[in-house]
């Protein structure tokens, strides 16, 4: 069996990262003190390499989700591409908790097994067949969605997209683009590019669209993008702010931020109908809507009580019910998938800093350390939740567990990134 | 105005390129204190709504001028504040006078907001203020048609930075004539 050297897969990372064009790259800053470790041994190759370090890049999945602390390569006490090659008494001794191993078969097919190392027991072996080698990356992250599911019984959430804002140069001359990556960084790609501030970019429920709001007319105007076909529609344009997009649960409806009548209110648009129905009426800013996962309420921010803070609006009695009541600014709430906990940007005495309430007992702490976040959006599996904030002067991408105990960060490689949007399950 | 959209799985080395044209230099930038010049005669500016005031223009008498619109053209805001300071009563008279007595002149209130918070929350802070720049005008008799309102929220800084001082000259309203 073959045995990869660190040298070695060292050069081939970098020039994965150059194929993969990665304008964003991952720093760990913390990773929580309960992460199981995990062993992740380097595929054996029987045929045409691949690309990709599919034991690499699944490992960096584990690693990224808080959950999971592999074991450096420096520490494989052995090199098994079987479950029938493992000895658990080796793995014991290096204090994993979990086994990974595989192989890549000379049709191009992987195999990888998942093996508990205290129970001595093999959990899970697949085989995945490729369509082409340029399918190894997301071969290995539909890995690590398995691999996490058989062990934590959390859909994994390695095979998603963020969507982001980037923008480059100072003062008059700053270019601002609207990007879309693997929730790793990799594989950016451009979705539009313009001169004019890009915001709020929000997934449909399909994966398949992504609605903005830009300035491109000189005034602030909601789009709908079709990803795969870049072709799009201009959905609002009203006089006045056409802002914060944020589409249902079913795909059919927009909710929105529209000013034309005086101050920003809360109205849904029907996309089919491209009908308008207005939702709040209050002389406050009502913003930032976003739906609460069974459709039937949504969130929004508002400061009709002087500053602002969290409301519900309930669709079928029509009435908006204050949510937040702790500190003086909470805004831009998103719910978590299970509808159970409200993350939103919350100011307290160390700055802006995202943080979460529980819907129950209304107690709200915050999950980071930093100063200035924004733009908190979920996972689809609810385990972390990706922000916006600053680094060094620069604006970054972070993220953060639900339950604040790990994070990484994504800067990118020039410029700022801010207005991440992750996107729904793609698979 | 450059907009283009891209579909997915064609634009990687587009972007690259994107990438590598756009380390510009920075370009002009709005938002120096000059309205701050006002606070220098505190109460003492407010008086007299004529020209001639601290920080308005004479008619087109100065180089660089443009047919008498004001010379000061940015006003600056308190934190979390849509009120304008006393000290730029003068300023916001001065336009006043000129959009009165040139009905076929336009301006748009461009209305900003510092870093802080979230961006579509700045975007309507900025536009609360661009608006109550709005309302003063047309008190003094500005026609409504002459007046437009954007508002820019934290996305068009006039300095970096996370200083007290570089928010409080990001809080503007910018007459764009």
């Amino acid at each position: 069996m073959k045995r990869y050297s660190s040298l070695w897969c060292g050069m081939l990372l970098m020039m994965i990262a150059s194929l993969a064009h990665a304008d964003l790259t991952i720093e760990i800053t913390q990773g929580s003190d309960r992460a199981t470790p995990i062993a992740v041994v380097p595929f054996a190759e029987q045929g045409a390499q691949l690309p990709t370090d599919i034991a690499s890049v699944i490992a960096n999945d584990l690693e990224r989700s808080g959950q999971f602390k592999p074991l450096s390569r420096d520490n494989l006490i052995a090199t098994p591409s079987a479950s029938s090659e493992v000895n658990y008494r080796d793995w014991r001794a290096v204090d994993a908790d979990y086994l990974v191993v595989g192989k890549v078969g000379t049709d191009g097919s992987i195999q990888y097994e998942l093996m508990d190392v205290y129970g001595q027991e093999r959990m899970l072996g697949k085989v995945i067949n490729l369509a082409g080698p340029d399918q190894s990356r997301a071969a290995a992250h539909r890995i690590s969605d398995e691999i996490f599911e058989a062990i934590t019984g959390i859909r994994g959430a390695f095979s998603t997209q963020i969507a982001y804002v980037t923008a480059q140069g100072v003062g008059e001359n700053i270019q601002y683009g609207l990007q879309v990556a693997d929730a790793d960084g990799y594989n950016s790609q451009q979705i539009l590019s313009s001169d004019e501030p890009i915001l709020s970019p929000d997934w449909s429920p399909d994966g398949q669209k992504l609605a903005y709001v830009s300035f491109e007319t000189g005034r602030p105007a909601i789009y709908i993008q079709n990803l795969a076909s870049s072709q799009r529609v201009r959905a609002s344009s009203f006089e006045g702010i056409n802002g914060a997009p944020a589409w249902s649960p079913d795909g059919r409806k927009l909710a929105m931020s529209l000013s034309k009548d005086g101050q920003p209110e809360i109205y849904v648009m029907d996309i089919g109908a491209g009908s308008f129905q207005r939702l709040t009426r209050s002389d406050a800013i009502d913003t930032e809507p976003s739906w609460a996962p069974d459709g039937q309420s949504l969130v929004f921010t508002s400061d009709r009580s002087g500053g602002p803070q969290l409301y519900r609006y309930d669709m079928a009695s029509g009435e908006a019910k204050r949510l937040t009541f702790t500190g003086n600014y909470n805004s831009r709430g998103r719910f978590a998938p299970d509808g159970e906990t409200l993350f939103m940007i919350h100011r307290g005495s160390q700055g802006f800093q995202v943080a979460k309430q529980d819907m129950e007992t209304g107690r709200l702490i915050t999950l980071t350390d930093s100063r200035a976040d924004e733009s908190p959006s979920v996972a689809p599996n609810g385990t972390m939740v990706i922000f916006a904030t600053q680094q060094g002067g620069k604006g970054v991408l972070s993220a953060v567990s639900a339950d604040g105990k790990a994070s990484f960060r994504l800067p990118a490689a020039q410029g700022d990134v801010r207005e991440p949007a992750w996107s729904p399950f793609l698979n | 105005m450059h907009v283009t959209p891209y579909a997915k799985h064609l634009a990687a080395a587009l972007s690259l390129v994107v990438m590598a044209g756009c380390s510009s230099t920075g370009g002009t930038q709005d938002g120096s204190m000059a309205g701050s010049e006002g606070a220098t005669s505190g109460g003492a500016s407010s008086q007299g709504m004529n020209s001639g005031q601290v920080g308005s223009s004479s008619m087109g008498m100065r180089d660089g001028q443009q047919d008498g619109i004001p010379q000061v053209r940015t006003i600056y805001f308190d934190y979390d504040r849509d009120t304008i300071r006393s000290e730029f009563e003068s300023v916001m008279a001065a336009h006043a006078e000129y959009l009165r007595s040139h009905p076929n002149a336009s301006v748009v209130l461009q209305g900003h907001t510092d870093e802080r918070g979230t961006r579509e929350y700045n975007l309507a802070l900025g536009e609360r203020r661009a608006n109550a720049v709005q309302r003063f005008l047309m008190v003094q008799g500005v026609s409504p048609s002459q007046l437009e309102v954007v508002s820019y929220g934290e996305e068009r800084p006039a300095v970096r930075g996370s200083s007290e001082d570089s928010y409080a000259q990001n809080r503007r309203v910018v007459f764009d004539y």
